[in-house]
């Protein structure tokens, strides 16, 4: 969104006007009202986050306190014996996600050289509109069409990936269970779809301020159009580029309904990404309500402080890498 | 703007229209019409561009001159919105209607733009980069050639211990040499300049005129500038365009002593623009 | 043996076909999702739908009547909490704040609260209002929406604001207008639509929502228009449903889907509408 200078220029004049306008008493309190009601309503929802953080740590506590460091590191997780160990989920979380950047940043980045270079101007709206409506989309219906829908297609291919994936030496053992559709790898799937809109959005963004004369120094080499794009778009816009994908990274993390759906919901670990298993936030959801103890609560907040953390971090991590961006699109309006 | 530019330096005294238009016709510019979108910026363009000399283009700001240059390597392309009608010859070849894919055609036309535009890229690789999309060179081939280019430029000695930092961290000067270097890379025969000067300062700008200088020899220069003493010190011949129109064309010492055109004559002594 | 020119033609060509190929594959989902949803969804659609309750388990008939209101008590919930609260912290970046580090840093928290995980704000509501309060309720599931609805009306409303051109400002207080009025009369209304715009989109990203609710408003098998109950919502439904073994279930959480899913895109649809519409007068 461009920033009009104009309005920013505006700013101190229209603050020492305020200042000066030493009116009537009651208008220097309806202002100072004012600016002091949304000023705290702004730190409110500012120290939100803190409130999250703080929340959740008191809430979890009993369980970290219980377990130390263990809670981060044992794969047990088992509910009767009241014994809690979060590397499961964690493990799961970042497996799924993963597999969701491996499919979603090379197609963004084909969508957003579409969109930016290729497309024909008429098609450029309806295209990023498509795609943007893909985020529109509620994570429980994908959850519900993944389940319903991807799953059992999806299963058609699995015994083709156990015959052929399965048999390599070495990465075979990723491929290799029952074709049931659901599983770690459908749910990376599922997850790399749903965070395509928002890498892609940023991508094209920023290919599109990518300066005219910097393209067309490469093309007036007789670069081809994807030369331009690889060598000199893709280096230039690289920052902003690794922000996305981390914001990406950040909603595949945390995305719950349409996990808990596909991914099979089991407590263990297993090496193959077809079968079943969990992450963070598909075990929080799954099991909360059932999560009669005191211990039990306390382990599944615990876990969702972790995730919190996890997600906080590459969220400001993302944040950092696109003020830059922020910043070429200010400096251009 | 001073009313008295001063004439093109090395133009002699004997030296007149009819010896200077001797020179083979490297850039034949026929009837030419311009369109952005409903907006028509060139109207009936026709020019002669010669072998080995430095043409320039003159004119105010929305004259034409930039969107004339940018047809010549078909660089309006690359927008939907623009079309070119007419015919330019480069070579006796029409580009506008060449079946000859693009990417050669602008191979032989190497272009530097107002403002310098280092790639992303290290200074080697900015050179390495055009010369990469024609010919297959070995490390130590390749050494020589970026090496030869920078020299080329009188950048070498200024860059050489840190041909691996990126092109961005030069000084605008250095950069657009840098530019220019990197578009002769690929050795083409015509080099456009589109207002290489405006973004840099005077020092800078002297060095790039002595770059311009050299390039004449074995280039044909094409540069658009709004600074009319810049085109009377680097130009053998001078175009004065107004609102998309060629109003006149000849040599340069003509133009800036005494112009057939009233237009040409108000403009280059300040009188507007 | 073929030249390097044609090799990077062909390099160019197999790149860009790919490029389209992954354009193809990104609508292709989008198109399949729709249409299954509208398949499965619109033959389940009937009056019955939004006459009757969610049914108990294998029975058949029944609606999501319950399930609907439920979801427009919470929706409003959300919009009575975050609206005003996004607007007014919105202002305060845009207007007090423009060119202030603390503006920069409430910005900046502001995108990472837009960004965090739903289930983790439905967490907190949980720790803050479910834990005390010892148990479920349609109110705690509504500020876990609303805690989601703000970001989003908060960046909006600063975008929006920061678009009014200076000079109105500065016409308003030449004529010596007092600031809160400068901004309640004329930055407000000048930028109306586009913060309206900002509330629509960000309704839309609530309403289907489920993972906040989970540990919040859970749902309610049966009609309940109290605020201090569990209530139904059509998000719950749709997930308990599509997971359930029951045919009846599992097709009315698709006709509760397609419901979700038109409205979702009907709002997405005037927002845009809105948003055109200004950037036309802009």
């Amino acid at each position: 969104m461009k920033v009009s200078e104009a309005a920013r220029d505006a700013q101190p004049i229209a603050a020492t006007a305020d200042k000066k306008s030493a009116g009537p008493r009651a208008r220097i309190s309806a202002d100072f009202l004012f600016r002091n009601l949304s000023a705290a309503v702004a730190m409110l929802v500012a120290i939100s986050l803190l409130g999250i953080l703080i929340a959740l740590w008191r809430e979890g506590w009993d369980a970290l306190h219980h377990f130390g460091w263990r809670f981060l590191v044992s794969t047990s997780w088992n509910p009767v014996s009241e014994h809690f160990g979060a590397l499961v989920f964690i493990v799961g979380t970042l497996i799924s996600s993963a597999i969701a950047l491996i499919i979603a940043v090379p197609v963004s980045f084909g969508i957003a050289l579409f969109i930016s270079e290729m497309a024909p101007r008429w098609l450029r709206n309806p295209v990023s509109a498509a795609i943007e409506l893909l985020a529109a989309i509620p994570s429980v219906i994908y959850g519900m069409w993944g389940l319903l829908v991807f799953a059992p297609w999806f299963g058609n291919f699995e015994p083709w990936i156990n015959d052929h994936l399965g048999a390599l030496p070495g990465i075979g053992l990723l491929f290799q269970g029952p074709p049931m559709g659901i599983g770690m790898l459908s749910a990376g799937i599922v997850l790399g779809i749903m965070i395509i809109p928002f890498i892609a959005a940023i991508m094209r963004d920023v290919f599109l301020i990518t300066p005219a004369p910097l393209k067309e120094s490469a093309y007036a080499m007789g670069a081809t159009k994807w030369e331009v794009a690889r060598k000199v778009i893709l280096p230039y816009t690289r920052t902003a580029v690794t922000g996305g994908i981390f914001l990406g990274l950040g909603r595949a993390l945390g995305e719950t309904m349409a996990v808990t759906f596909i991914i099979g919901n089991a407590d263990n670990l297993s090496a193959s990404l077809l079968m079943p298993g969990s992450s963070i936030a598909s075990v929080i959801a799954n099991e909360f309500t059932e999560a009669t103890t005191h211990l039990y609560k306390s382990a599944l907040l615990a876990l969702g402080l972790i995730l919190f953390v996890i997600t906080f971090i590459v969220l400001v991590l993302a944040k950092m890498l696109l003020l830059r961006l922020d910043r070429m699109e200010g400096r251009k309006a | 703007m001073s009313a008295t530019p001063r004439i093109h330096p090395r133009a002699e005294p004997g030296e007149t229209a009819a010896t200077a238009g001797m020179g083979a016709i490297k850039i034949d510019v026929r009837s030419l019409n311009f369109h952005y979108g409903r907006f028509q910026a060139l109207k009936d363009v026709s020019i002669q561009i010669e072998e080995r000399q430095v043409t320039a283009f003159i004119g105010p700001s929305g004259c034409g001159k930039s969107t004339l240059l940018r047809t010549f390597n078909r660089m309006f392309e690359i927008y939907p919105e623009q079309r070119a009608e007419g015919e330019i010859l480069v070579d006796g070849e029409n580009i506008l209607r060449s079946k000859k894919d693009i990417a050669l055609i602008r191979a032989k036309i190497g272009m530097v733009f107002q403002k310098p535009t280092p790639f992303p890229m290290s200074i080697f690789e900015n050179i390495a980069f055009g010369i990469r999309l024609y010919e297959k060179l070995s490390k130590a081939e390749m050494h020589v050639r970026v090496e030869g280019c920078l020299r080329q430029a009188a950048l070498w000695d200024e860059v050489k211990d840190k041909l691996h930092q990126t092109g961005t961290s030069l000084s605008g000067g250095q950069q657009q040499r840098l530019c220019i270097a990197r578009a002769v890379a690929i050795k083409p025969e015509i080099v456009l300049l589109d207002e290489p000067c405006s973004a840099l300062d005077p020092i800078s700008t002297a060095k790039v005129e002595e770059m311009i200088e050299e390039l004449k020899n074995n280039y044909t220069v094409v540069i658009v500038t709004h600074n009319m003493q810049q085109a009377a010190r680097v130009s053998d011949k001078t175009a004065f365009m107004y609102l998309g129109e060629l109003i006149e064309f000849g040599d340069t010492e003509k133009i800036f002593t005494k112009p057939d055109k009233k237009q040409t004559e108000d403009y280059i002594t300040g009188r507007f623009g | 043996m073929i030249s390097r020119y044609q090799r990077r033609k062909l390099v160019n060509l197999f790149n860009l076909g790919i490029a389209v190929l992954a354009t193809i594959f990104g609508v292709f989902w989008l198109i399949w999702i729709l249409w299954t949803t509208l398949r499965y969804g619109a033959s389940s659609v009937n009056w019955a739908l939004f006459t009757q309750d969610t049914p108990a388990p294998g029975s058949s008939g029944g609606g999501l009547r319950n399930a609907f209101v439920g979801s427009l008590i919470l929706l409003g919930i959300a919009v009575a909490i975050g609206a005003p609260v996004g607007v007014l912290a919105g202002t305060w970046l845009a207007e007090f704040a423009a060119r202030r580090k603390l503006g920069a840093v409430v910005r900046f928290l502001n995108d990472i609260l837009l960004s965090a995980p739903s289930i983790i704000i439905g967490l907190f509501a949980y720790a803050i209002i479910v834990d005390p309060s010892g148990h479920f309720s349609a109110y705690s599931g509504g500020v876990a929406l609303a805690l989601i609805l703000i970001p989003v009306v908060v960046r909006t409303t600063d975008e929006m604001l920061r678009l009014v051109p200076g000079s109105l400002r500065e016409a308003a207080i030449a004529l010596g207008t007092p600031y809160w009025k400068l901004v309640t009369r004329i930055t407000w209304r000048a930028s109306a639509s586009g913060i309206l715009t900002g509330v629509l989109l960000g309704i839309a990203r609530i309403s289907g929502e489920t993972a906040p609710l989970l540990f919040t408003a859970l749902n309610n098998q049966f009609w309940s228009t109290s605020l201090d109950h569990p209530i139904a919502n059509l998000s719950m439904v749709i997930f308990q449903f599509a997971m359930s073994p029951y045919s009846n279930w599992q097709s009315m959480a698709w006709a509760g889907a397609f419901i979700a899913v038109a409205f979702i895109l009907l709002l997405n649809l005037v927002a845009r509408a809105l948003l055109g519409r200004r950037n036309r007068k802009a």
